[in-house]
């Protein structure tokens, strides 16, 4: 199951588990990645709290934990290689995977449809 | 994540349409609605800077001709020594030079470029600082030269290794021209003022042009394949990996020449012992300064991990220390080095070379290393 949020995350999610990356738009308009930060796994998340940061030569962006949850993988080929997340986002440029702490916030989140007709 | 959306209402240069053609994304800076970037993106229009040739539009900076009133320029020289420390006087006509406005406490007020063109000076001021910059000429200057702020000029600047070879094939007189020179140069069919200066490190020239003309030589200009259109993105990261000070950030009101490490632009004839000692804004302060040291001092800052360290950041001596010494003023990550690049204010105490500092980035503390400026050698044609 594949979801998004208006904040330009995408989460794939199987089982009790969410895969979450940035989207191609996102990675559009922040640029070529240089720098990639991602959190310790373990960590736990409440749903909207700043998980990772992305930079592009100008600026330092931050990316969300979409759903509330605890780190169980982060992708550290984004690390050693920023620029997959601009070459791959919705594949190999995943940033974290989170082990959800709560379904029901899966309900809030948008389909492909609705975040494409989100941009517009 | 959250992406800054574009903004409007704001004032546009002569090449709007052109950089809208051209799919840039535009953001406001200085009251003016920029390119950003182009689809080449921030990383690679840096690179192709260095590489080839980037075309820079940077007609918000202000440009001010400075005429006299009873055809003497020698007097608006005299003149311009009472509000800049340099050696106004002596600059050769077709000759430019480096400079800052000072205030009475030794702060800077602006800085700019001075060039001489035979029967007027010709000065290139920050958007920002215009209004007061003029004022403050007008104030000094009315009775001995009119200050005409050039209101239809666009500016362009073509800077990189291959800028010569694409402006020599529109006008053959730029092969002549050394870094610092100014030329007035028919090119494409139009009457330019050229220097041959910029803002990135590299070769390259600026180019001052009627607002009419501007999208006709832009475009001229990216016909050659060699040229690509950057935005203000790589302009900064240019620029900061040339160790190069950004008004506002890097230099202020509340930062001396010295303390900005700019003393390099500060002739003998206008230190303590020279012809022309003193006589501008904040001497005492400035000449102390040069004489003692100045109690801080902007130096280059080079991360030891990859995290980039941006302006704002705190700087400590100890990783665990409570009170911050100093503050980052630029930084971000540098192409050409392909890390982070960073420049700031420590006590002269830590300003040596080599020092191990730390940086306060999102609450955790980064090692930074003390280190000499430019980041990236200047490449200018000086001979």
């Amino acid at each position: 199951m594949l979801k998004f949020t208006p904040e330009h995350e995408w989460l794939r999610i199987d089982g009790d588990v969410a895969v979450v990356g940035i989207t191609q738009h996102a990675q559009e308009r922040l640029g070529d990645l240089v720098f990639v930060e991602l959190p310790e796994t373990g960590k736990s998340f409440e749903r909207g709290a700043p998980a990772a940061v992305v930079e592009s030569v100008k600026a330092a962006s931050e990316v969300y934990a979409p759903i509330s949850g605890q780190v169980v993988e982060t992708n550290q080929s984004i690390v050693t290689d920023p620029a997959l997340v601009n070459s791959d986002p919705m594949g190999n440029g995943w940033f974290f995977k989170l082990k959800i702490a709560d379904r029901s916030e899966i309900d809030s989140l948008i389909d492909e449809n609705a975040y494409k007709t989100l941009l517009g | 994540m959250a992406i800054n959306a574009s903004q409007s209402g704001l004032k546009r240069t002569p090449l709007h349409d052109l950089h809208l053609a051209m799919d840039a994304r535009m953001a406001p800076f200085a009251g003016y609605e920029l390119p950003i970037q182009y689809p080449l993106g921030v990383l690679k229009e840096h690179l192709h800077t260095r590489a080839a040739a980037g075309l820079f539009d940077v007609s918000h900076m202000g440009q001010i001709a400075l005429r006299p009133r009873q055809g003497n320029l020698a007097d608006i020289a005299f003149g311009l020594e009472r509000l800049i420390p340099t050696d106004v006087i002596a600059l050769a006509a077709g000759r430019q030079r480096y400079a800052f406005f000072t205030n009475a406490d030794g702060g800077i007020l602006d800085d700019l470029m001075i060039a001489h063109c035979g029967d007027h000076l010709f000065l290139v001021v920050n958007a920002s600082r215009r209004a007061a910059d003029e004022a403050h000429l007008r104030a000094a200057l009315s009775p001995i030269c009119a200050v005409e702020v050039l209101e239809n000029r666009a500016l362009l600047a073509l800077q990189g290794p291959a800028a010569e070879d694409v402006l020599v094939r529109l006008a053959a007189d730029i092969a002549a021209m050394r870094f610092m020179d100014v030329r007035v140069l028919t090119i494409a069919g139009s009457e330019c003022l050229v220097t041959r200066s910029g803002y990135t490190g590299e070769d390259g020239f600026e180019i001052s042009i009627a607002a009419a003309d501007a999208e006709k030589l832009a475009r001229e200009l990216l016909e050659n394949p060699s040229v690509a259109p950057a935005g203000l993105g790589a302009r900064d990261s240019l620029r900061t990996e040339a160790g190069l000070c950004l008004y506002g950030s890097d230099i202020a009101e509340n930062t001396t020449p010295v303390e900005a490490a700019l003393e390099w632009a500060m002739p003998k004839v206008r230190r303590r012992t020279g012809a022309r000692s003193g006589g501008f804004p904040g001497a005492e302060v400035i000449l102390q300064q040069l004489d003692t040291g100045p109690a801080k001092r902007r130096v280059g800052l080079r991360p030891r991990t990859r995290t980039p360290i941006r302006a704002g950041s705190l700087l400590f001596a100890e990783a665990s220390a409570s009170d911050p010494i100093g503050t980052v003023t630029s930084g971000g990550f540098g192409p050409s080095l392909g890390g982070p690049v960073a420049m700031g204010y420590v006590p002269l105490a830590f300003a040596a070379h080599d020092a191990g500092l730390f940086a306060q980035v999102r609450g955790t503390r980064v090692p930074v290393e003390v280190t000499d400026l430019p980041f990236v050698p200047h490449r200018y044609k000086r001979t």
